[in-house]
């Protein structure tokens, strides 16, 4: 029988989350120190949740994987993040911001959870503000604000290029508050490697100390993950190097369905691969979006010139540059949402027409002449200055640019040796985020009681396709304001339950399991190293699972998959012993569970029989090559239910998707 | 526009067991590093090499692999994130170094940060200074002002996100001849006392996280300025200045 209840209260969307609160049942404050939550991941949403639900006097223990939870994956966000203020007047409000969020996630989010999301958008700021992050602002002090793709208002917060690190400090210290007065427990390089399950309720985790090696027992009354999303299944993404999927896989081995799981973003502006020893793409912001024209050669000749090195992008004449996301999508031009740009630059570059020179070819142009001669005249009459020389304007407008996003400039000419001021970017696509995650309710439960899980990690708000800046502002919401009421409507139940003891066993069983597992991997006479194996898988998904799939090639993808497991299973090699640091146990840990997980999405994207959003179904598109989405058939959340080793009987249960407040339209960026 | 070269090193890495045990210097050899590649993904490389020869990889920390976390460390030829400025290690390209050239690759050495395995230290006692006052004491319940209720001079708010872009790294500590962290606590400290929101606190605050800064064992800041050249993200020694004062005008104050 499904377990799929949404759990979506009742009433006018507007009301939905208020009322909810307004009946929910508590945990008083005389009570909250008997109870014990694990949180797993301290990114934006495991940061904020856990600073938050300490606050609120219950007892946390946290953990993650780095050395400082000042260093999850969130760090990294460049851009921003959206709320719906309205402060720069240009007409946004809470209903745009839901409707731009549920458009742009091609009608495959919940209509409630956007709204709600919406709604609290604007608390996020205020409460950033008040701990102190340096949100960029304008002259008369008030905060500033940018636009980013998909959208027509400016709604987006930042913080220079450092958004992401900005806000995550603000959590982080938040965190430090609570870790100071001993109401959070933090546990560095701990890594999750199963959840306990007592009487049908999540109670615990077994995770191993990554300095020690020692496996440990932790109980609570609830487990929340909030470790953030799967893309480095591809091996090669914008994800830092240890982000993984371990523990909501683990979750969803226990019970726990898996939503969505093929719905990945593939991010337009990174910059592009440069050979075999890659290890890690880098994204460029794409705020650069606003300032920078996207193009490639219109002639074919001159595209290979370049390849060949014969010819430079500045030397080719405006009327040989094809502009070609202006020329497709008049209305949005370059800021047409993150699939649309990703798809029309492989379609160019599959066309042959490709500047990178090395084997693949991949990549387009981002050029920011136009934006410097622009700010630059601007910049002139500005100052005063009458008949400015052409050196005047350029140096003013790259002034312009150098104080908007100078720091992502630097970080460009960094890694390929190229100054962007005068050669323009390269860029080409890349797996970013991952829109599936662990299937939740409105309470942001999963499917088994007491295992919430919150962020990136879950599937919840962003359909198929997230726009750009609404994931901090997701993490944030789950973390400061949603989770923490939530949460408390499931553990009033638990006030005289008294400390869950380890010594069970259901704990004992557990942590066998994983002992058993270490001392396979440390005793495996292998030949290859994992990342041999997650190499391999990570072509299969790229080329199979990436930004075109067809139906042939993902049945190839499953067989070679299970080949690779297979593979793993006997050959890997894992040098070193159990008992100390050992990252290639680590390693191997994920991997595995990588290689479930990329089956998974594979039959997921094989079985959604359209296109929609990330994932472009090449039967399924129209004759100009747009993505024909398929409401009637396809209008639903895909919860996968796992059924034991072979990922190929999983089950699939479908949640309907329905708009009671939103006319669904086919998206059109034209 | 780079051209891609293969280069012949040899490296001399640290290696240590773990925190009980002693170190020593171990030479590798690896040839064909592109000078495309990053420094990280050179060690990938050697790695990849030492596993398939049945010995055990190096460890070393690292995460985001583009310069923002602060995890990654590593003092190359003498240098903290090696012979380039305003990088991280993970920044730093193979294109800085010349075929045939040997590369002296150490942990960061300082007694606040431990040694846990071969080129990995324990940086926690960054952590337990911020716990002891790097934050403005907020609710975490959203029922705050209105965002724009607190005006920031445009010039406040860009010189405290200046003052926070500091990642936490380390660098500034492994370079300086004290193992001073003034460098970062001056950072946190400037950050919070520019912005209205953080002014309140103030002296507790840098009472606070100097003591506790002289607890976990960072010695004195002798200004020699070693930090601010290393820091990949440009902290200056103004920061330290700034503490300096606050420190001061609280210490007189709680006098
Ligand atoms: C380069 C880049 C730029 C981006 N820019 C933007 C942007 O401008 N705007 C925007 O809105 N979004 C942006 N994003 C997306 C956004 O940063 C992420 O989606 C978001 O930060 C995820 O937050 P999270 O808290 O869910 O997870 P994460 O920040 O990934 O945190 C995961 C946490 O879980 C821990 N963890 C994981 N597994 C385990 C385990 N098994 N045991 C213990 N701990 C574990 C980790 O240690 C970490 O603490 C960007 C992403 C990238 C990569
Ligand atoms: S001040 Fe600079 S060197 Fe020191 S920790 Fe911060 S970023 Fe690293
Ligand atoms: S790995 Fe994150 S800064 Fe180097």
């Amino acid at each position: 029988m499904s377990k799929l209840d949404s759990k979506i209260p009742a009433g006018p969307l507007a009301d939905k989350w208020k009322n909810h609160k307004d009946h929910m049942n508590l945990v008083s404050p005389n009570n909250r120190d008997k109870i014990d939550i694990i949180v797993v991941g301290t990114g934006l949403a495991g940061g904020s949740a856990a600073a938050t639900l300490a606050e609120q006097g219950y007892n946390v223990k946290a953990f993650c994987y780095q050395d400082s939870p000042r260093r999850a994956h969130s760090i990294a966000a460049q851009g921003g993040i959206n709320a719906a203020k309205n402060y720069q007047g240009d007409g946004d409000s809470v209903y745009r911001l839901f409707y731009d969020t549920i458009k742009g996630g091609d009608y495959r989010s919940r209509e409630a959870n956007v709204y709600r999301l919406a709604e609290v958008s604007s608390s996020i700021i205020d409460q950033c503000v008040a701990q102190g992050v340096p949100f960029g602002r304008e002259y008369g002090g008030q905060l500033d604000n940018r636009s980013f793709g998909g959208v027509q208002v400016k709604r987006t917060f930042y913080a220079k290029g450092q958004t992401g690190q900005q806000l995550l400090l603000g959590a982080y210290s938040a965190m430090s508050r609570q870790i100071g007065k001993g109401r959070i427990k933090m546990y560095n390089r701990h890594e999750m490697l199963e959840l306990v399950i007592v009487d049908g309720k999540a109670r615990g985790i077994i995770a191993r100390n990554l300095v020690t090696g020692e496996i440990e027992k932790h109980s609570a009354h609830a487990v929340v993950i909030a470790s953030g999303g799967y893309g480095n299944v591809y091996f090669l993404s914008t994800n830092a190097m240890g982000s993984n999927v371990s523990a909501a896989w683990k979750i969803h081995k226990k019970g726990a369905y898996f939503a969505n799981p093929c719905f990945v973003q593939i991010h337009p502006t990174c910059i592009p691969v440069h050979g075999t020893a890659q290890s890690k793409l880098t994204l460029m912001s794409e705020s650069l979006r606003n300032s920078g024209r996207i193009w490639v050669p219109k002639n074919i000749e001159d595209a290979v010139a370049i390849r060949e090195g014969k010819l430079k992008a500045e030397n080719i004449p405006a009327e040989n540059r094809d502009y070609y996301l202006e020329r497709r999508y008049p209305a949005f031009g370059n800021l047409v949402p993150r699939d649309v740009a990703s798809r029309a630059a492989k379609e160019r570059c599959d066309a042959g027409y490709g500047i990178e020179n090395n084997e693949t070819h991949e990549g387009v142009y981002l050029d920011f002449s136009t934006e410097i001669l622009k700010k630059g005249n601007e910049a002139a009459i500005e100052k005063n200055i009458h008949n400015p020389t052409p050196q005047q304007i350029y140096d003013l407008g790259k002034a312009w640019i150098e104080e908007k996003y100078g720091n992502l400039f630097v970080m460009y000419e960094k890694i390929t040796a190229d100054n962007p001021y005068v050669t323009p970017m390269k860029i080409y696509p890349a797996v970013h985020y991952t829109m599936g995650g662990v299937w939740v309710d409105y309470n942001l439960q999963s499917t088994i009681p007491g295992c919430f899980v919150i962020g990136e990690a879950n599937f919840s708000d962003h359909g198929a396709n997230r726009l750009g800046a609404s994931a901090l502002m997701q993490g944030l919401a789950d973390g400061y304001f949603v989770l923490p009421y939530t949460i408390a409507d499931y553990l009033a139940a638990d006030i005289r339950t008294g400390a869950i003891p380890t010594d069970t066993p259901e704990f004992t069983t557990a942590e066998k399991e994983i002992q058993d597992k270490v001392n396979f991997f440390i005793n495996n006479k292998g030949n290859h190293s994992v990342d041999y194996f997650h190499k391999k898988l990570g072509h299969i998904m790229w080329n199979k699972v990436g930004m075109g799939r067809t139906p042939e090639g993902l049945k190839e993808a499953i067989r070679e998959i299970e080949e690779v497991r297979r593979d793993f299973w006997a050959d890997v090699k894992v040098p070193g012993d159990a008992n100390g640091m050992n990252m290639e146990l680590e390693k191997a840990f994920r991997v595995a569970d990588f290689l479930e997980l990329g089956q998974l999405m594979a039959m997921d994207a094989l079985e959604r029989e359209e296109s929609c959003g990330g994932h472009f179904r090449w039967d399924h598109a129209t004759p100009e090559g747009e993505a024909e989405r398929d409401d009637e058939h396809f209008k639903y959340v895909a919860a996968w239910e796992y059924q034991g080793d072979n990922i190929n009987q999983e089950v699939v249960h479908k949640e309907d998707l329905i708009y009671e407040n939103i006319e669904v339209k086919t998206r059109s960026y034209k | 526009m780079s051209t891609k070269k293969g280069l012949n090193l040899t490296l001399k890495i640290w290696r240590q067991k773990n925190n009980k045990s002693k170190g020593q210097f171990e030479t590798y050899k690896i040839s064909d590093v592109s000078t495309d590649s990053s420094f990280l993904e050179m060690l990938d490389m050697l790695n990849e090499n030492l596993i398939n020869e049945g010995q055990e990889p190096i460890a070393f920390d690292h995460d985001c692999r583009e310069g923002i976390c602060g995890m990654c460390s590593l003092y190359i030829n003498g240098r903290p994130h090696g012979p380039d400025t305003g990088i991280t290690t993970c920044q730093l390209h193979m294109r800085m170094f010349q075929d045939g050239e040997t590369i002296h690759i150490e942990p960061w050495r300082s007694a606040a940060f431990p040694i846990i395995k071969d080129l990995v230290t324990d940086r926690s006692s960054f952590d337990r200074v911020m716990a002891a006052g790097g934050f403005i004491s907020v609710n975490t319940s959203g029922n705050t002002l209105d965002a724009n209720a607190i005006l920031v001079p445009k010039e406040d708010a860009d010189n405290a996100m200046d003052a926070a872009a500091c990642i936490g790294c380390g660098a500034c500590v492994a370079t300086c001849k004290n193992g001073s962290a003034m460098l970062f606590v001056g950072a946190k400290v400037t950050q919070l006392a520019l912005l209205p929101q953080g002014r309140i606190e103030a002296e507790r605050r840098v009472l606070n996280m100097v003591k506790a800064m002289d607890e976990e064992g960072f010695g004195n800041c002798s200004n020699t300025g070693a930090c601010e050249v290393e820091c990949p993200k440009g902290i200056t020694l103004s920061v330290i200045a700034k503490m300096n004062r606050e420190y001061m005008a609280a210490a007189i104050d709680k006098g």
